[in-house]
């Protein structure tokens, strides 16, 4: 089944430069493992598709159950310079909730999704 | 040596809620007031201000917020550690000792002055001698941008706000200092920590930046349960109650709005994060995967835990430069079809433009309403939208073109799609843009000064 990351995950996003950071954070520890396993830096490339002009990295939390992005090129150039109304990357975050993930029904039923 | 002190932030950069610091110190107990007023783009805009005028150039509301509560710390005990020197520290400070005298402090307190981190008057020196201050983000050489330099400032850490606070300052004020080394200050202050005990300066600095942007740790803009996040209106700016171990408890004030727990602290953590192993400060390098949270009663949560490394041989540096000017115009379409109006009303200006020969290095239209946040990933509108808020910015060096584009806006309420409102601002303003500069310089090229003042 598809399901939405808003139902795993909270986020809050903001800015270096012409960076964008995402700061993914698991709503229980149950699901931090699926997130790490589906999030991919690949994924979030592809969720961002003419958004993030550059490459995305990841880097793993698992002490806090969160996952950080960075989406370099996203911002319009960044600070000052960009005429976006979002020039800090402050929306990134709930945009990327926005992508659905697979999961099976077992699965899905196990962490009481369903 | 105290064992335990309260940190409050009271400013998550210039211009939050102006009662906000008066708050932290009215409404509860508190050792320090620690007030961030320096983001990013904050020394670009002092910048501009110092350039009209020799006497601006720092956080003016941090003098008439001084005069008010000045009286308070004093009888109470408190401390305040803040930037609001920007680029002009000292006369920051003059003003403070103005309005101290004017409360009739005179003998009663100092204020200490941390300078040294304005390195404007040097780049010649640096780049003449190999030290190349290439943008850290995009390896570009400082040469592309030299002859438009504006300022240029190293990010100062904790250690000379620790000599201030040893010399008996009151309020210690800063121009570029990090907004972490505000807060770690105090903590090496009181506690009698070596600089380089890397791990209590690793949570001091975690401690500053949980902190530093204010109440957003503490329940603002905070997703998760938001809509039950109570009584925002009145919200409780965040205090790290810091024990001389280097574990702390982030809370705020009893009776406050607002909500502290594991997931508002861990929103904040990740705020602006980069590479988490390695949290690079003047200080230390703090490595956020070693951080751990537990819930410690009501709106209070511990961090525990944490490691750090040595510091590195660099500092950030922040050179602001000039880079040509923008503007920004916006109109609102209302139903029926109001995307469709939004869309061709910004075909006519984009034809208008091209006609008048006007050429700019980026050209930017959103609609507000639809995709201005997430672009793509909003899909397809619903077709009965109420309204629609077009919104064109150019940017470019030619000054010129820029305001052309600003007489072509309103126009399109007469000349353009139906049933369109939203000009009462009146013409969009042309904005001289002040761009941002990161970079590193070897720490041996920077020394900061610190001096107290009696007022």
């Amino acid at each position: 089944m598809l399901v939405k990351l808003t139902k795993l995950a909270h986020a809050r996003s903001g800015d270096k430069g012409d960076t964008a950071n995402i700061g993914l954070i698991a709503l229980c520890h149950e699901y931090y493992p699926i997130i790490v396993r589906e999030v991919t830096a690949d994924r979030v490339k592809q969720h961002f598709k003419g958004i993030c002009k550059g490459e995305v990295e990841r880097f793993e939390l698992p002490n806090l159950g969160a996952l950080n992005f960075l989406l370099h090129g996203s911002l319009g150039g960044g600070g000052t310079l960009s005429l976006m109304t979002d020039a800090q990357g402050k929306t990134f975050s709930t945009a990327l909730l926005r992508m659905e993930i697979e999961i099976s029904d077992d699965e899905a039923r196990s962490l009481g999704l369903i | 040596m105290k064992q335990k002190i309260r940190i409050a932030a009271g400013q998550g950069f210039w211009g939050d809620l102006p009662e906000a610091p008066v708050c932290q110190v009215e409404e509860g107990p508190i050792d320090y007031l620690m007030l961030d007023y320096l983001a990013e783009v904050t020394m670009s805009i002092m910048q501009k201000q110092k350039a009209r005028d020799p006497k601006a150039g720092y956080a003016r509301d941090f003098v008439p917020l001084m005069k008010r509560i000045l009286p308070a710390c004093l009888e109470r005990d408190i401390r305040v550690t803040a930037n609001a020197g920007g680029v002009n520290v000292e006369g920051c400070a003059a003003a403070v000792r103005d309005v101290a005298r004017e409360l009739g402090l005179s003998g009663r307190m100092k204020i200490g002055i941390v300078t040294g981190d304005d390195i404007l008057d040097r780049i010649d020196d640096f780049l003449a001698r190999g030290i190349e201050l290439r943008n850290m983000d995009t390896h570009e050489p400082l040469g592309m941008v030299h002859d438009r330099i504006q300022s240029a400032n190293a990010y100062l850490g904790a250690a000379p706000i620790v000599t201030a606070l040893n010399e008996g300052a009151r309020v210690v004020i800063t121009g570029r200092a990090t907004d972490t080394g505000l807060t770690l200050a105090p903590m090496i202050h009181e506690f009698g920590w070596a600089l380089n005990d890397w791990d209590k300066l690793a949570a001091g600095t975690i401690a500053g930046h949980i902190i530093e942007c204010g109440a957003q740790c503490s329940g603002g803009n905070c997703q998760y349960e938001w809509q039950d996040i109570p009584d925002l209106a009145n919200v409780g700016f965040p205090i790290a109650e810091a024990s001389a171990d280097g574990t702390f408890i982030i809370t705020k004030h009893q009776g406050t709005g607002g909500r502290v727990n594991v997931p508002s602290v861990k929103e904040q953590l990740v705020y602006e994060m980069g590479d988490p192993r390695e949290y690079i400060t003047p200080d230390c390098v703090a490595d956020f995967t070693t951080i751990h949270l537990a819930d410690d009663g009501k709106d209070r949560v511990r961090v525990f835990a944490i490691k750090g490394r040595p510091a590195t041989d660099s500092l950030k540096v922040s050179i602001s430069y000039s880079a040509g000017y923008k503007a920004v115009g916006t109109l609102v379409y209302a139903w029926p079809e109001a995307y469709d109006k939004a869309k061709a009303a910004d075909r006519i200006l984009h034809a208008r433009l091209e006609r008048l020969g006007l050429r700019f290095d980026q050209i930017l239209t959103e609609f507000v309403g639809v995709s201005a946040t997430h672009g793509p990933l909003a899909g397809e509108p619903s077709a009965d939208l109420a309204e629609v808020q077009l919104r064109v910015g150019v940017r470019g060096d030619d000054r010129q073109a820029i305001e052309m584009f600003t007489k072509e806006i309103a126009p399109l309420i007469l000349t353009g799609p139906p049933v369109v409102t939203g000009f009462a601002g009146g013409r969009p303003k042309v904005e001289e843009i002040v761009a941002y500069w990161p970079a590193l310089i070897p720490k041996r090229e920077i020394t900061a000064h610190v001096k107290t003042i009696e007022v």
